[in-house]
């Protein structure tokens, strides 16, 4: 669904590649400046293998973890129509997590590494699934702001400047499409229903607002490697401009929904051309990505059991083909 | 006939529901991403099976239920799936164990019900025939990888089968409404299926190196609205929103 | 803890009458499986009629340290292309 640079500490990418042939990296460098797509095998500085293996499986992260909170009302679904869209829809991030993995499996690190590594808390995946669902309107809202935020996000990453990460976002993006629309079309339909009702979407709008506009990542003031990001095409635009992007394209969405922005200070800026609006609790942000959110425990633990709860039934299909295999090779 | 037909379209529309509502428990818990998907997509196809054959219901009824008001608004004693398909998902062997019996039955069935006199029946049946082919093979390609797989998910899988096999009678139970409707052309005569469900569970768990297990003590009541004690709580969490809230639209 | 199974690469053939193309990969612990997970993965919004999984550790694949000596020797070749050919205005459709 999304990533975006969360580890700040991994500054280390950025250290010079003292030990790279410089021509090497000097045409390596021109080939991105010319928009050139880099293919698994070509040579690549090892900064860029790094930064890349840990954007792309953090963002495999996050569609994989991201899966749990909207399946948290999977079997409270309220018609039998809503329950197949949210499954497909579940089921679409599932597949974009995989996809996500191969193309970060292509840079030499295997899925069972990366997923190993997010079970130990070394790898981070985005900030908004470590807050929980508590209402029906909370799955409207999630496509409608969280998907909505992604998109903002994920459109620029189909011309990234590496080939099978650029090719993966090309096919979630298609896919995507209509996540943000059924999750607006949800809400549509609650409007028009109880008092209730209309208290459970604004409800939602009032918890999942703020969370949004925090998965843009930090300011740039504090993005130490988004320069060198954007050099290499991994990153096409700020975090700051697509948060901007982002508010400027919901707010007028909200007001069609007839609910409210929770945010005192937001107001249309006719010299800018874009919304004001207030300041983002970015000691929050910091704590959630630490892990620290209201429900962090819970989706690691989640996603723990099924894996380890898993092992044995990778392990059987595994001895299963080892016989079968030996069969063949007697037979032959 | 209407009821006769009524009540036949829940016993279909049922089992797929709630066989649905099952595996959507499974959503982003499965042992690898590709099960995952995979599972899902057995779940999407049911609960589009039941959306079909419980719509079909209420037009029969005629009674202004839809298939919505028919999947969340009645009571347990008024469901007439099958008992195997609301049997706690277990662990992955359990859940292919049960997945495995079902879609050979219901391929048997569907597969009948392609040429049922009701012509509505035949269209349904036409097209949740093919995805049950591929659910009933994606079960067995399971169970005979579990089944001879390592010793522990061979002792998994036996035990899934074994806990499953309680409830073959009840799955094929007829009454005599639905042996009316089969000797209209309309419903599927079941006793005529089971030798035929039989066959096929015989010769894979055979490839599975498994023996058929002998048959226990077999409970039913599934058709009849006699439920186990998890068709009630499973609906408890399905209907909670709909229940919670009437009037509501979604 | 266990390995997870092998990467299989995924081929679809949108419709009947074009090639099959990589589409992406899955894991699968066999081929039967590989089939089964390439078609609940990569056809579930109707994008395939047919579809090749192979290991991807059978696949043979050129270095591109060698593109050069490989590729570049067929941009001098320019005579096999018909843009080549300057005709009189009167042969149309040649």
């Amino acid at each position: 669904m999304y990533t975006t640079e969360l580890d700040k500490t991994a500054g280390s990418a950025a250290a010079p590649a003292a030990v790279e042939d410089p021509a090497l990296l000097a045409a390596f460098e021109a080939r991105v400046a010319n928009d050139e797509f880099i293919e698994p095998k070509d040579w690549m500085p090892e900064a860029y293998r790094r930064t890349l293996t840990r954007q792309i499986s953090q963002h495999a992260h996050s569609e994989i973890v991201g899966m749990l909170p909207e399946g948290n009302w999977l079997t409270r679904a309220p018609s039998l129509k809503r329950k197949a869209i949210l499954l497909a829809k579940i089921q679409d991030e599932g597949g974009h997590g995989l996809y996500l993995y191969c193309a970060a499996e292509t840079l030499g690190t295997s899925r069972e590494q990366m997923i190993e590594a997010l079970h130990a808390g070394k790898a981070k995946y985005s900030t908004i699934f470590n807050y929980p669902t508590l209402n029906w309107a909370d799955i409207g809202a999630i496509g409608w702001l969280v998907d909505g935020a992604a998109i903002m996000n994920q459109v620029p990453l189909q011309r990234t400047s590496y080939g099978p990460y650029a090719r993966a976002m090309v096919r979630v993006c298609k896919e995507e499409s209509f996540h943000q629309r059924q999750g607006y079309d949800l809400l549509l339909e609650m409007m028009k229903g109880t008092p209730e009702q209309r208290a459970m979407v604004q409800d939602a709008m009032n918890r999942w607002w703020w969370p949004s506009l925090m998965m843009f990542g930090p300011p740039d003031d504090n993005s130490p490697n988004s320069a060198q990001s954007i050099r290499w095409r991994i990153k096409r635009e700020t975090n700051d401009e697509l948060r901007q992007k982002f508010v400027d394209a919901t707010v007028p969405q909200a007001e069609l929904l007839g609910i409210t922005v929770p945010d005192p200070d937001l107001q249309w800026n006719e010299e800018r051309g874009h919304y004001d609006f207030g300041a983002i609790d970015w000691n929050e942000f910091y704590a959630v990505v630490r892990g620290e959110g209201p429900v962090a425990r819970e989706r690691m633990k989640a996603r723990r059991a099924a894996w380890d709860e898993g092992a044995w039934v990778r392990e059987a299909a595994a001895a299963w083909e080892a016989r079968q295999a030996a069969r063949r090779a007697a037979a032959a | 006939m209407n009821d006769l037909l009524f009540q036949y379209l829940l016993r279909l529309g049922d089992d797929s529901l709630i066989l649905g509502q099952r595996l959507c428990e499974w959503c982003g818990h499965a042992p690898t991403i590709e099960v995952d998907l995979s599972l899902s997509n057995l779940a999407l196809d049911l609960i589009g099976q039941a959306t079909l054959f419980l719509g079909y219901a209420g037009e029969v009824e005629s009674g202004g239920r839809d298939a919505d008001a028919l999947a969340f608004h009645r009571d347990a004693e008024d469901f007439r799936n099958c008992l195997l398909v609301e049997q706690p998902n277990g662990d992955f062997a359990r859940t292919m164990a049960r997945q495995f019996l079902f879609s050979s039955y219901q391929l048997a069935l569907l597969d009948r019900l392609c040429s049922s006199a009701d012509g509505r029946i035949a269209e349904i049946a036409a097209k949740a025939v093919k995805e049950v082919r591929y659910h009933a093979d994606l079960a067995a390609d399971w169970v005979v990888r579990l089944g001879d797989g390592t010793a522990e998910s061979r002792g998994r899988m036996i035990e899934g089968l074994d806990d499953c096999w309680r409830f073959l009678d009840d799955l094929f139970a007829m009454d005599d409404g639905e042996r009316a409707l089969a000797a209209a052309g309309i419903a599927a005569d079941k006793a005529a299926l089971r030798p035929l469900v039989q066959g096929r569970v015989e010769q894979v768990l055979r490839q599975a190196t498994l023996s058929m297990p002998g048959l226990p003590w077999q409970v039913t009541g599934g058709r009849t609205g006699r439920h186990s004690e998890h068709l009630s709580r499973l609906l408890a969490e399905m209907q909670v929103l709909p229940r919670a809230h009437p009037g509501a639209r979604w | 803890m266990s390995k997870d199974w092998p990467l299989w690469e995924v081929f679809v053939r949108a419709r009947g009458g074009l090639e099959h193309r990589h589409a992406g990969s899955v894991h699968a612990p066999d081929a039967e499986l590989a089939l089964r997970h390439a078609r609940d993965t990569y056809t579930r919004r109707m994008e395939g009629v047919s579809l090749w999984v192979v290991r991807s550790a059978d696949i043979v694949a050129s270095d591109p340290d060698q593109a050069g000596e490989l590729f570049e020797p067929a941009a001098s070749k320019v005579y096999r292309h018909p843009t080549f050919y300057d005709l009189p205005d009167a042969v149309k459709h040649m």
